[in-house]
Formats: structure tokens, sequence, C-alpha cells
């Protein structure tokens, strides 16, 4: 390898008087640092440069303010065509840190802020780690999300720094550590406050601490003998939280440190194979894809309209209480208005508890309830940037209400609905500037749930869009455009899906054998505890407001059930029986026929491509998004239209035919599917196209 | 003797735009659900998210409070940031014992009159039950001594120094209502103006059952708007004052002991101030601010003047202070509408009426020829007042502030004094006025 880059666009090179040399990584046209193919490429150059030179030490640092290394470029993975590319890549990487590990001289990460995945195996290559002590500090490996592991020979620096309990627990659950937890594991080997990142080194290097000696559990864990025991154990607590079939990373991992032997080149090369074959399988492709959705989202509401300081909320409910609390906690100022005194006791308690969990510091805690204001008279209209209306879902209470609202809204706030049911047109009446209005649907629970549809009818001004997408950014959710139609998108492509598995069981299926089938296609929670979870009082009147505008039916065991007051979870029971000792999961039943399956998730799919054909969303990636991140649609199929597409519409399509003989129209394919074929000659789709 | 120039001579005038208060929580004896600092916030996050102004638009925020928990020192401070008002808006905290809330209103006037500010947050808040309860000084000797302690036989030797009375714990509370110069409670001094006054048991009593009376019907006919409800983390909701008895009567009354002279003495808890935590705080404004904010006015704050009486007969305070500005603005007794002295003790306000219609009083103690028109007791607190609904100290000069702007523009009436008597021998009062003509006087 020449040497003949003097210049570097990603890196500053420099000795300070000590004889320190200081790498600083500062990513060009980039706010974060990554790894790319480019960033590693000069890295090598300068490693390179330095042999022969004998500094007293080499130190890595970020010059970026939110952090080290978010990871490696994910973009570039999308390039990768073929496992032969992948290898090499990784090879690649795997070769550059290696020359860190065997430079001859100390080797320091100074780290701050995010220290993630390849940046994490980038400073596990260097001798020494210090960290900053602050709250933004995160170290981690969170490579599984994606559907591989470490690659650049961070499996095998990790688990010979902490043991291989400690580190395949960190790789297997991708949870990130504080720079304190951090420590605790001896993962650094000092953390201080930032302002004493140099001070520190200069004592490590004076001084450098004495190399640890893992723990005797860990030693025994990693005896040869050990390591099928601690293997089958790890596989088996794997298993409860992900489906091997779905997700092959995790256990491809706990496969690989099995088989790490005495030869440390060998296992470099197992390693780089492992996540070669990972990254080219079609669960990692799409939760890339996944990932690149997510940040196709966020981009909906990257808008240079006016930051959100202030929010008012109508309406201390659930989704209004939960609506205020989450917007207090991501630094809004926010009132909530609610008639109902103990209404606002019980947000505010609930605020706590929220902060309480997620912040945990004290004086963070009531920062946060200092900005959560129960306003029960409704005060804060006048000074709110954006008002949230989340009142019962009745049209005359709602236009009543906003009627109010408006004189005392600032000229520039917009007015946003939570309304899940009612067409934003029927309620625009209400307003002299109608165009100031936009829906805001949340989806419950709000501090789980990432995705708001933004909802536009015709009259919303692109404004009043833009900056109810920004808020909804601005709150760490992912906004989705979504056009005003009934269900909008995500409930409406739930609810053939629950309505159908109502049908099943109403033919005498067990409900546990239905939600077995949906499990193992790879969703989140079977639709009949679905049903039972949103409450079946709710199931049925929606079911009711979509039998008027699609041709969805209302089910009579919906309307038996409601009508003899079992409601679902809420009411003790529904679909299954709720208490002390029914909870169980499953009576597991036999495995579901392919038919249960078929018939479920494929009216999801037709729905989906009715939405899609109706450009209820503006393509199919924001639809495929929109569904994974408001419904939890198994995410490693990449979305129901990339599923389509990986499935074989034609198949699908004829499938469908098939059970419209059987059952009838309610499995009429959607027009949509012509179009897709249409599409699919013109360009083929085999990548996910982004 | 600067009594003759008033309070803000030469400056701006002085707006009162907004102001809310927590409701008044009595004291149970054990520290109450918030803290000072959480009072405050609780009124004032509720006063400003109703502002068409930013929190960080303020040019300062003043707060009176007397006792502050150990980890609330200069307490404006940790509560201008708990509001969000920003790094850059600057906050102290005044300290005029019982006068500190009306000490805070007049401060903020002042910087807003003479031009050095033109929004200004101010008022009081007071967790009397959170008072800190400390060790003797003795006792902080002796764990100096064994922190400094070398050697285990050292330590020994100071263990055998512990004596019963290092363990005799200082209440804050107990000693912030003594008068150190004369060692004197509170309570002692009020039955001194008794004495004086000639007040018996009975009348006391008379008006502390008038006075819930009237807090009752303050809070039965919504009188009291300037309480926004307070919220704790387990979700109860606090929304009016607690310390009010509806079931007060003559007859319970005079069952009570008194309270400080144990033997013949006639003060008792039931014709006393209630202790309470509470806090109120309002916003002032310039013209300038009133006109670029299109503010709301709910008053103008004419004058205003402190006193300094004998520590020994404090209650009369008010007297001293409320002279002044009559004489100097040129008004009658009679030219005031509506009056608030808060109710440190029913004997004290009493003795306040009598000493204000006394021929004998003007003369010897005001120097004055002839006495002032007897304050009409239909106008004078009458919503209520601290023995009703108790005197977190810290806060009631701001209390009285603004419930009094609140009686005038509910009557439509013009002029309001609010006074108060202070620990230690002073008196503070002012001159507030509705004034309709909002932003547009100069």
């Amino acid at each position: 390898m020449s040497s003949d880059i003097t210049s570097y666009r990603h890196w500053r090179s420099g000795q300070d008087p000590a004889g320190i040399v200081h790498l600083t990584l500062d990513r060009a046209e980039s706010s974060t640092n990554s790894l790319s193919r480019e960033v590693l490429d000069e890295l090598d150059h300068l490693l390179t440069d330095l042999k022969g030179a004998t500094p007293r030490a080499v130190v890595i640092r970020s010059g970026k303010r939110n952090g080290f290394i978010a990871g490696a470029d994910i973009n570039e993975f999308t390039a990768i065509k073929s496992a032969e590319d992948a290898l090499q890549l990784i090879r690649r990487g795997q070769e550059v840190l290696a020359r860190i590990e065997t430079l001859g001289v100390p080797t320091v990460a100074l780290i701050h802020g995010f220290c993630l995945g390849g940046g994490l195996e980038l400073a596990l290559a260097c001798r020494y780690r210090i960290a900053s002590d602050d709250p933004g500090t995160r170290l981690g490996f969170p490579e599984v999300k994606l559907g591989i592991h470490p690659g650049f020979g961070g499996t095998l620096r990790s688990i010979r720094l902490v043991g291989p309990l400690a580190a395949l627990e960190m790789m297997l659950t991708g949870r990130t550590l504080s720079a304190g937890q951090a420590k605790k594991l001896c993962l650094v080997d000092y953390t201080v406050p930032e302002r004493h990142l140099d001070n520190a080194l200069r004592a490590l290097l004076a001084k450098p601490p004495a190399a640890r000696i893992l723990s005797l559990k860990e030693r025994l864990a990693g005896l040869p003998v050990a390591r099928p025991i601690v293997a089958n154990f790890l596989k088996r607590s794997v298993a409860k939280k992900a489906d091997p079939r779905h997700y092959p990373a995790p256990y491809a991992l706990i496969d690989l440190w099995r088989s790490f032997g005495s030869d440390e080149t060998a296992n470099y090369k197992a390693e780089a194979q492992s996540v070669a074959r990972l990254i080219t399988g079609s669960s990692s492709r799409n939760l890339v894809r996944v990932f690149q959705l997510q940040e196709r989202l966020k981009a909906q509401g990257k808008t240079d309209v006016g930051r959100t300081r202030a929010i008012h909320v109508v309406g201390g409910g659930v989704m209004g209480g939960d609506i205020a609390i989450w917007c207090a906690l991501q630094g809004l100022q926010v009132t909530i208005q609610d008639l109902d005194r103990t209404r606002l006791g019980q947000v505010v308690k609930r605020g706590q508890l929220l902060f309480s969990r997620i912040l945990k510091e004290r004086r963070a805690v009531e920062t946060a309830m200092d900005r959560l204001v129960p306003d029960p008279e409704g005060r804060g209209v006048g000074r709110a940037d954006v008002v949230i209306e989340a009142i019962f879902e009745n049209a005359d209470a709602k236009r009543e209400l906003y009627r109010q609202l408006e004189p005392r809204m600032r000229p520039d706030a917009i007015l946003a609905s939570n309304t899940s049911s009612i067409p934003l047109e029927e309620l625009a009446g209400a307003l002299s500037r109608p165009e100031r209005l936009v829906g805001l649907h949340f989806f419950n629970p709000v501090d789980k749930m990432q995705l708001v549809e933004v909802v536009a009818m015709a009259a919303s001004s692109a404004e009043a869009l833009a900056r109810a997408a920004a808020l909804v950014l601005a709150i760490k959710r992912l906004p989705l455009p979504v056009r005003s139609s009934p269900g909008f998108l995500v409930n409406r492509i739930l609810m053939p899906y629950l309505l159908e598995a109502v049908t099943l069981v109403e033919e005498g299926v067990p409900p546990a054998t239905i939600d077995r089938a949906a499990t193992d296609f790879g969703m989140p929670m079977g639709p009949v505890r679905l049903a039972d979870a949103v409450g079946l009082d709710i199931c049925l009147s929606v079911a009711r407001v979509f039998a008027r505008h699609y041709k969805t039916e209302v089910s009579a065991r919906l309307e038996q059930l409601v009508a003899a007051g079992h409601l679902g979870r809420k009411s003790g029971k529904g679909f299954y029986e709720y208490g002390k000792h029914h909870e169980s999961r499953s009576a597991a039943g036999d495995l579901p026929p392919a038919e249960i399956c078929d018939r479920i998730m494929l009216r999801l799919l037709n729905e989906a491509v009715a939405c899609w054909r109706e450009q209820v969303v503006a393509d199919a990636d924001l639809l495929d998004g929109g569904v994974i991140f408001g419904s939890g649609f198994a995410p490693f199929r990449g979305g129901p239209l990339q599923h389509i597409r990986d499935a074989g519409a034609e198949a699908l399509y004829t499938r469908l035919r098939e059970l419209e003989q059987r059952h009838g129209t309610r499995f009429t394919p959607d027009p949509g599917w012509q179009e897709l074929f249409q599409e699919a000659q013109t360009q083929p789709p085999p990548a996910p196209p982004l | 003797m600067n009594n003759t120039r008033h309070a803000y001579a030469g400056g701006r005038p002085v707006y009162i735009i907004d102001g809310n208060r927590t409701p008044f929580l009595k004291a149970s004896g054990k520290p109450g659900p918030f803290r000072a600092s959480d009072l405050a916030v609780g009124a004032g996050k509720a006063l400003l998210a109703r502002q068409p102004f930013a929190p960080e638009a303020l040019d300062e925020v003043i707060l009176g409070c007397i006792i502050p928990g150990p980890d609330e020192i200069n307490i404006a401070r940790l509560v201008a940031l708990r509001l969000g008002c920003g790094k850059q808006v600057p906050a102290w905290t005044v300290q005029r014992n019982c006068g500190s809330g009306m000490q805070a209103i007049d401060s903020a006037a002042t910087d807003i009159a003479f031009g050095r500010a033109d929004l200004v947050l101010a008022g009081g808040t007071e967790a009397m039950s959170h008072a800190p309860v400390l060790l003797p000084p003795r006792s902080v000797e002796l764990l100096s001594a064994w922190r400094q302690a070398r050697s285990a036989t050292e330590r020994l030797r100071l263990l055998g120094r512990v004596r019963p009375s290092h363990f005799r714990l200082v209440f804050s509370l107990l000693q912030g209502l003594t008068d150190p110069t004369v060692n004197l409670s509170m309570g002692q001094t009020a039955e001194i103006l008794a004495q004086r006054f000639a007040i018996s048991r009975e009348e006391m009593d008379v008006f502390a059952v008038e006075s819930h009376r009237r807090l009752a019907q303050a809070q039965d006919e919504g009188r009291l708007a300037e309480i926004e409800p307070l919220y704790t983390n387990d979700g109860t909701v606090y929304d009016h004052d607690d310390g009010v008895r509806r079931d007060s009567s003559m007859e319970r009354l005079t069952k009570l002991k008194p309270a400080f002279d144990r033997i013949y003495g006639m003060v008792t808890a039931g014709n006393s101030a209630q202790v309470s935590d509470g806090a109120a705080l309002l916003l002032l404004a310039s013209a300038d601010a009133v006109r670029q904010y299109r503010l709301p006015v709910l008053g103008r704050i004419v004058d205003c003047a402190w006193a300094g009486v004998a520590p020994k007969q404090m209650g009369l305070g008010p007297v001293h202070a409320m002279a002044p500005i009559l004489l100097r603005q040129g008004l009658q007794s009679t030219d005031i509408d509506y009056w608030e002295i808060n109710e440190a003790f029913a004997a004290q306000v009493l003795a306040c009426r009598a000493a204000w219609r006394s021929a004998g009083y003007a003369r010897t103690e005001l120097g004055l020829e002839q006495p002032f028109a007897a304050i009409d007791p239909e106008r004078l607190n009458v919503d209520g007042g601290a023995v009703a609904l108790g005197h977190p100290v810290g806060s009631s000069g701001a209390r009285i502030v603004l419930h009094l702007l609140q009686v005038l523009k509910r009557t439509g009436m013009r002029r309001g004094m609010a006074a108060l008597c202070i620990g230690g021998g002073q008196g503070g009062a002012m001159l507030l006025e509705q004034s309709e003509e909002a932003g547009h006087e100069q």
C-alpha cells in the first residue's frame, strides 16, 4: 500500500509536544462519524505512515460533538451484491483494525458520546480505552438489530477483554452501556468527566493499568468443555425473543463463539465468513431496509419550519395524557387541558412514572415534570405552537371545541386532531381557517409506538403539514404523511386481518391457533390477542365505520361478545379469559395449517395493495415503513409490499383467487395487483429499492 | 425620615398584569406534599403558561422566602430555572420576615419604575411544614471533633462526652416565630396588643369565626379564581385552601386553651393564623411591556411603605406603614375601597383597627392631630384571611396583594390597601389601584 495520500478528508493527524500522535476522525459531509470504506482506507494510510516513526503513543478520538463513532456506514451495506463482496469488505476492516493492535506503541481510544458497533470494535483494537462519564456516552454492539454480528474482530476482542458471558450478552441483546456500566465490565479502563479526558490520557500513559484477570465464572464459561453447554443455554434464552427461522444472527454468533479455536487467524476468518453470510441473507437485508425506512420516515419531518416549543393538548384521557407526557419528556412546554381535575392528577402520576423509568435521575425527572402543566381551564391555548385535540370520538363535540379554540389560538398555530375514525373534512367546517387543521394520529401506547400518522386533507396547508411532521420528529417519533381516508394506513391494513381472525374463531378455530399462525409469520402479537388488547368495543365501532367505506364485514361474534360485556383484556374476558390463572400465553394447539396463515395475512396484504394503489401514502417504501413501525409487521420481511415482492406477487395473487372462490368476495384481489405485475415487468425488484 | 416622598416618585407606572397562587395547605405536623420550590413552580408554571410571552422574556425573578430548604438556597433562581426562564434571567430572594412576599413585589416595582426592568415575576413561597429541624451548635462541635479524631481511643473519649442535651433538636420554625431581641413569641406580642387595646377573647373568637365564614362563602361563590390546583406525583389534586373550618363556631373556639401565654392568655390556635404551605406569584410590567405583548392589566401599584415599630408590638406595623401612604397621596381613609390586613392574629388586626381610629394613638404614636376614619369591617378582608386560610410567612404579602386586586376587579372599585405586620417590629403597606386605561398613563 503506497502512502501517497498527503491530505485526508476524514482524519486529522497531529503530534503533541509529549510525542503523542492524535488521530482525530471528523468525517466530511456528515454530522456523525461512521466507518465508511474511505474512512478505513485513510486510517490505513495514516497507520502505515506511522510505521518507522516511534511516537510515545497513538490516540484515536473524534472531532464530532455528538460522539466517537456510531458504527459502520449502513448505506454501504446495500451496495453489497454478493457474499464475496461482503467478505472482502469485512476482511479489509479486520486488517485495518489489526494494524492498530500491532502498532507496537500504546494505543488509546478517547471516547465520548456514541461508541457503537464498528466504533466500539475500533476502540477495542486499541490497547486502552478512556470514556467520558457524560450521560450521553453509550457503548454497545447494536449489530444484531441489523441481522448481523460484529465482524471487524469485535467478537474476539470483546470476549477476550470481558469474558464470553458478558460479551455475548452485549452482542446478543444489542443493548448499549453507560460509561459507568462499561467501566464495571472493564470494557473501558477509566471513566472521567469529558474535561479530564486528556489528563486521564497522560496519567494512563505514565502509569498503565495492570492487565485484568477475568472472573472465575467467565473463565469457566470459556473452557472448551463448558462451551457447548453455555451455547445451548444461550440459544434457549435467545429463542424466547427471536425465532431462529426469522432472525439467524444471534444463533450464528453463538455458533461462531463455540467454534473458536486456538488459531486466531482462523477465528477472524470465521467471524468474517459468518457476517458475510448473514449480511447477504434476506433477514439482514430486510432489517437494513427497516433501518433505512426509518431514516426515510425521519426525513419526512426534516423541514425548515420553525421549532415547536409549546403545545397544548385538549383531553386528559389515555391518549391525550400520554401524548402530553411524551411531549414533555422530549423537552416541549406542555399544557394539558381537561375539565376533570382527577384525570389531570392521573396524567401527572403517569408522567412521574414514565419520567422516573426513563430519566431516572431526580433532577431530570423534576425538570420534565415542570414542563408538564395541568391546565383545567385551557389557558395555555394562546401560547401553543400546536394544539392537539384528543377528546372522545364525537364529531359534534369536536366541532364545538374547535369553535372555542380557534379564536384563542395564535394566528400561526396549527390544530391537530388525534381522531382515528372521524374524517377531518367533517371537522374542518367548524374553523374559519380550515387550512391549519391536520391530523396527528398517535398509537397506543405512545411511549412504545414509534409511528405517528400525519393526516392531510385537501384543505390542509403544506406549511401546517410540514410543521406537524417536524413536531413528530422533534418528539422522536416517526412521521408518516397519509391522506385523509377512513382508517388512514395502519388501522385500515390491520382491520381485515383482525376480522378474518374473528371469522376463523367463528368457524371454530381456537384463538391460540390463529395467533400462533400470525406470530409464526413474524407478527409481534396474534390478531385475536391484539383485538382483546385494543378492546372489542373499539374494534366493533371501527369495524362499523369501515363497513361503510370498504367491503369489510361486521362480525356477529364481535357484536355478541360486546353485548355480553366481554370487551377484551380490560374487562377480563374477550376471546381469551384474563385472570390470575388464565393469563397463560398459549394453549399452543397443533401447528396451524398454512391455510390460517394465508387467510389472515393475505387479507392484510391485499389491503396493503389497495392502499398503495389509492396512494394513501406517497409510495411503497413509506407504506412498508408505516406498517412496520405502526403495527410491528414482521420487520425481517421488510414490510408488506416488500414481502409480496420476495414471496412472488403472482403466487400470492393466485392464492387470493383460490380463497375468493372458497370464501367469497372479501378475498377478491384489489385491482392494484395488476399494477404491481406491470411494475414488476418494467423494473425487476430484487434488491430493496430506496 | 423620608415618609413624605412616595415610593416610586419620578418613576414609570408599574402594572400588575396577572397573578396566581397555590391553594394554601395546612401543615399537619409532618412535611407536607410540596417543598417551597415545588409550590412556587406549581404557581408559576400555570401563570407563565397562559402568558403571550415566553418565560425567557422576563427581566428578573424575585421571590420572598424565609425558610427555604437546605437545597433551595437562593430559591428564586432555582424556581426561575425550573420554570424555564433560562440561564440569562437573573433571580434573587428577599427576606423581610412576614413582609417578604410584599418586599419582592416592591423590589420588582422599583426596578420597573426606574427602568431597570420591564417584566418581572415576583411573589413569595413558603413550605412551613418543611422548616428544617437542626442540631444544636454543641452537637455540631462534637461531630466535627469526631471527624477529625485520629484514633479509636480518641473517638471513644468523644463518645463518653455525649450528653442528652446533644440531641436537643432546634426546631427552626419555632425559633423563627420568636423575636430574639425581646424573647417573645409572636403570639405573646399579640397578647400585649390585646391588653393595650382591651380586646376580649370573645372579640377575637368572633373575628376568627367570621374569617372562616367569609372564606367558606368565597369558596362556594367561586371568588378564588386566583388559585390553580397543585398535583402530587401520586395523582392527588389539591385545589382549595384546606385550612377552612366550615364548622367553626364560638362554641368550639371558646373551648380552646391559650397557646402562648398558657395561663390568663387569650390568643389561641383558633384565633391565630394557621401554619401553612403555599406560594403566590404576580407578574409586574411596565407600560412598554404591556403594549409590546398587549397584556391585560389587573391593576397598578401606586405606592408602598415600610415602617418600624417596637418589636414587642410588631402587630401594629400596618398602621405605621399605611398612614404615610394616605398622607402623602392626599387620601382619606374613606377613599380606600377595600382593605387587606394580614391576619397574623385576630387580636392584632383588631388592635390595628382600634389604633387606626384612636385619637390618642394618632397623636402620640403617629404625630397626627386627627385619627383616621374607622376601617369598615365589611371592607376589610372580605373573603377571609390568614386565620382561616393560613399564613405561609414568605407568601402572605403577595397573596393579599393578589387577592385585593381580585376584589377590586370583582366589585369594580378603584383603590385598595394591602398591609401586614412583620415579626421583629415592622409593617409594610401597598396602595393599589384598578386602572382601566391600561398602559396609557405616563
